[in-house]
């Protein structure tokens, strides 16, 4: 299996589009709540400018009065010095009765009121300059009957622009905290929402290679149709998985009687056969057979295997009596080819785990060393303990592992690229494999400096 | 140092016929070098009295020419309005004037280091800019008064006055409202801080109190003793003579109006530039602490008094600039002083 297949096309992320939701809802709230105070501060900045005019013009009007023939206006110096209080401000006023122009600057326009006898406001430029224009009329008895008497005081706005752009940069800072504010709150939310998936596929990936049990903590119900259809796809696979274990064990149990009833009619026929070419195609049956039934084995092996592995006991074992009772069962072996085995032990190490596997493994690695290894090689098995690890290394004077391929001999049915001459299944380094890791412990292969395999199993040491 | 550097003329009295709208000027210098354009400065303020702050400047500018033009009040004013003259910078004493040629845009902004140093007091809208505080004082001489007790406040002149009226007939003065604009600004703050003014008004006026443009001229008199006492005079311009010492200057203990002179740039300065260099000169060296201003500190002002009563600077000086109430202003003062039957 390789990894580029391991790999999924994504396309977004969940977590950014929501934070990016997120942030974006969080820039229209803060522009909107930028404008609301501004416009809240322009309005308020207003009534208040308009309030002092207001004042301004009634004071002017309450000193009105008739006298003598004639309108006396007797301006009252709060009417414009109040104008000026807050900031400095240009001020114009003008006061008309009827159409009669009485004081003040003549060209002022008067404001227009929307009700009669209320107050009037207008903005527009005059001397150079935006101004607020308040006007309100006020009637006025003279000899010749009632008249009107229109007075109009206007104030430049840089007091108001000053109110607002203090209140302007208020907002901003506002703005800018609140925003600070709900990008913080976004990314938790983004996070927080996103955590209950980041936890299932944590717990996925956690999981063995052979674990295919159904997820069983509780997810949001969102994720409850993905959760189902996963367990069920496990069930499936796991199912699936057991059918072709079991098809694959029965095939090979069913195929190993009959190879060795074929084995030994075939030894018969080779020893009484007289020519030389019956005898030679004989051979070669006999050694199709053996690679055959040998198959046929570590299937077997491999289904034993994994049965134990589902169910593995630990006991204690001593690495060191595991190793001398595994050499010794493969020794007529190795002395039949000629191969030198020994066996270098240091303390006592002991291990938990299940014997038979174990044995099983070991029995597999020697299997492949003397496999491999040509006539007067050497085999060395040594045990010690490193740390709180304990060690055991198979080391052979044969041809090496091609370094190519290290990294995927140990998956299953692969055969070294220089092993086509000798019977073997490809299954040997995956059993290894297999119950080192239910073991807890780990193997790796390599090539020993003088070019032999060189096979290390860690474990755990109790 | 002056000899070489700058040349001073003078030109009293005198129509200029460059000037667009003709307008009487009361006195001319000339200060710098003789070539190159001139920095033109209309002013209230007499030579003698501002001329500390030219120097002051062209030493440090020696290059720069300066045309100092002295006029009344309200003829600044109109030179001002006029855009046909062109003035780059114009002083007056009457804050009201001035101020109203600022609210009506005759006046540039100007906004620098040494104008955001300033106290609030002393600019309005960044147009205009307070350069002195100058009590209204009491004037009198010191040889008159000898024997007698010299009086501190209107109350005491009041009572002064009436109690030897054969003495001060006709050797009171004070300003002729109708003519300076200065004399009416102190003489409607008067009215502001108390009813004394019309009770003191109405004792000048029987005392047939004689009436004056200028305060320098009403100082002369009160020095050749045509005066025995003068209401309302710039007490600046006193202590400003070499023969102060015969004068007693009485800041009036129950309030003491204090006129700022301020300084602005017509809308019509022909180098704004240089206007706004001088006016940063102008204010640095009189509201720095430790450097020379124009007023004798020996005035003894004290900021904190209570009597103090600084003329704010703002659209309320408009108030009686309104036609209405100047009119009616006028004519209650005129019924007071001129007391004509």
């Amino acid at each position: 299996m390789s990894r580029a297949s391991l790999s999924v096309t994504t396309q977004g992320s969940i977590r950014r589009r929501l934070l990016f939701a997120l942030l974006a809802g969080a820039a229209v709230l803060t522009v909107a709540v930028y404008f609301m105070v501004l416009s809240v501060a322009r309005q308020v900045a207003q009534e208040s400018q308009d309030n002092v005019l207001s004042a301004s013009v009634i004071s002017i009007l309450d000193s009105a009065r008739f006298a003598g023939g004639e309108v006396i206006v007797d301006l009252p110096y709060s009417a414009l010095s109040m104008l000026g209080n807050v900031s400095d401000e240009r001020v114009f006023y003008t006061i008309r009765m009827g159409d009669e122009f009485l004081s003040g600057y003549p060209d002022l326009p008067e404001a227009a009121s929307s009700l009669v006898g209320a107050i009037g406001f207008h903005s527009q430029p005059f001397l150079g300059e935006d101004v607020r224009i308040a006007t309100l009329g006020r009637p006025i008895s003279t000899d010749t009957g009632q008249e009107l008497l229109r007075v109009s005081v206007a104030q430049t706005l840089s007091g108001q622009q000053q109110i607002i752009a203090r209140i302007s940069r208020t907002s901003v800072a506002i703005g800018a905290g609140l925003f600070v504010l709900l990008v913080l709150l976004a990314s938790l939310i983004a996070r927080s929402t996103i955590q209950p998936l980041d936890r299932l596929a944590a717990s996925v990936s956690r999981r063995g290679p052979e674990d295919l049990r159904p997820v069983a903590a509780p997810v949001p119900s969102e994720m409850e149709p993905l959760v189902v259809s996963l367990n069920s796809l496990m069930g499936r696979l796991q199912m699936s998985l057991v059918r072709s274990e079991d098809f694959i064990a029965e095939a090979a149990h069913r195929l190993r009687t009959p190879l060795a009833i074929v084995r030994t009619k075939a030894e018969i026929i080779a020893r009484t056969a007289q020519d030389k070419a019956t005898t030679t195609g004989v051979q070669e049956m006999i050694h199709a057979i053996d690679e055959s039934s040998r198959t046929a084995g570590q299937l077997l092996d491999h289904a034993m295997v994994t049965f134990r592995l589902d169910n593995l006991s630990k006991e204690p074992i001593d690495l060191n009596a595991l190793a001398t009772a595994t050499t010794d069962r493969v020794r007529p072996l190795t002395d039949l080819k000629d191969i030198e085995i020994s066996v270098s032990l240091g303390t006592p190490v002991l291990i938990e785990g299940d014997v038979i596997l174990l044995q099983n493994a070991l029995s597999n690695l020697l299997d492949n060393a003397i496999k491999y290894a040509p006539s007067e090689a050497r085999i060395d098995i040594e045990v010690i303990k490193a740390g709180d690890q304990a060690v055991l290394t198979v080391t052979d004077t044969g041809p090496g592992f091609p370094r190519e391929e290290l990294e995927t001999l140990a998956d299953r049915f692969a055969r070294g690229s220089n092993a086509t001459q000798v019977v073997g299944s490809g299954l040997g380094l995956t059993i290894v494999k297999e119950v080192m890791e239910a073991h807890g412990g780990a193997m790796t292969i390599s090539n020993s400096e003088r070019g032999g395999a060189c096979v290390r199993l860690s474990f755990p040491s109790s | 140092m002056r000899s070489t550097v700058l040349s001073v003329f003078l030109i009293p009295m005198m129509m200029v016929a460059s000037f667009a709208a003709a307008f009487e000027i009361e006195d001319r210098a000339t200060f710098g070098p003789q070539d190159g354009q001139a920095l033109r400065i209309i002013s209230t303020a007499d030579i003698g009295f501002f001329e500390p702050m030219i120097q002051s400047y062209l030493a440090e500018h020696p290059d720069e020419r300066i045309d100092y033009i002295v006029a009344s009040s309200t003829n600044v004013m109109q030179a001002v309005q006029d855009e046909a003259n062109i003035f780059d910078i114009a002083i007056s004493s009457a804050m009201d004037l001035q101020t109203k040629l600022a609210n009506d845009g005759y006046a540039l902004r100007h906004v620098s280091e040494a104008t955001q140093t300033l106290p609030d007091w002393a600019k309005w809208n960044d147009m205009l800019f307070a350069f002195t505080e100058e009590p209204a004082a009491i004037v009198v001489s010191k040889q008159a008064f000898n024997e007698r007790i010299i009086p501190r406040t209107r109350h005491d002149l009041i009572e002064a006055l009436r109690r030897e009226p054969e003495r001060f007939q006709g050797r009171v003065g004070t300003y002729d409202v109708r003519q300076s604009g200065l004399g009416y600004l102190f003489a409607t703050q008067d009215t502001r801080a108390s009813e004394t003014f019309w009770r003191l008004a109405e004792v000048l006026g029987a005392l047939d109190v004689k009436l004056y443009c200028c305060s320098s001229d009403m100082i002369d008199d009160v020095k050749s003793g045509d005066l025995l006492i003068a209401y309302n005079v710039l007490g600046s311009y006193v202590a400003n003579r070499d023969d102060r010492d015969e004068f007693e200057i009485i800041m009036p203990e129950d309030f003491t109006t204090i006129m700022l002179r301020t300084v602005l740039i017509p809308t019509g300065a022909k180098s704004p530039d240089k206007s706004r260099e001088f006016i940063d000169h102008v204010l640095a060296t009189s509201h720095d602490t430790g450097a020379a201003s124009l007023i004798d500190p020996a005035l003894g002002l004290s900021q904190s008094s209570a009597a103090v009563n600084r003329i704010v600077i703002g659209p309320g000086l408009l108030v009686f600039l309104d036609q209405l109430k100047r009119r009616a202003f006028l004519t209650e003062w005129e019924s007071a002083i001129l007391q004509e039957q």
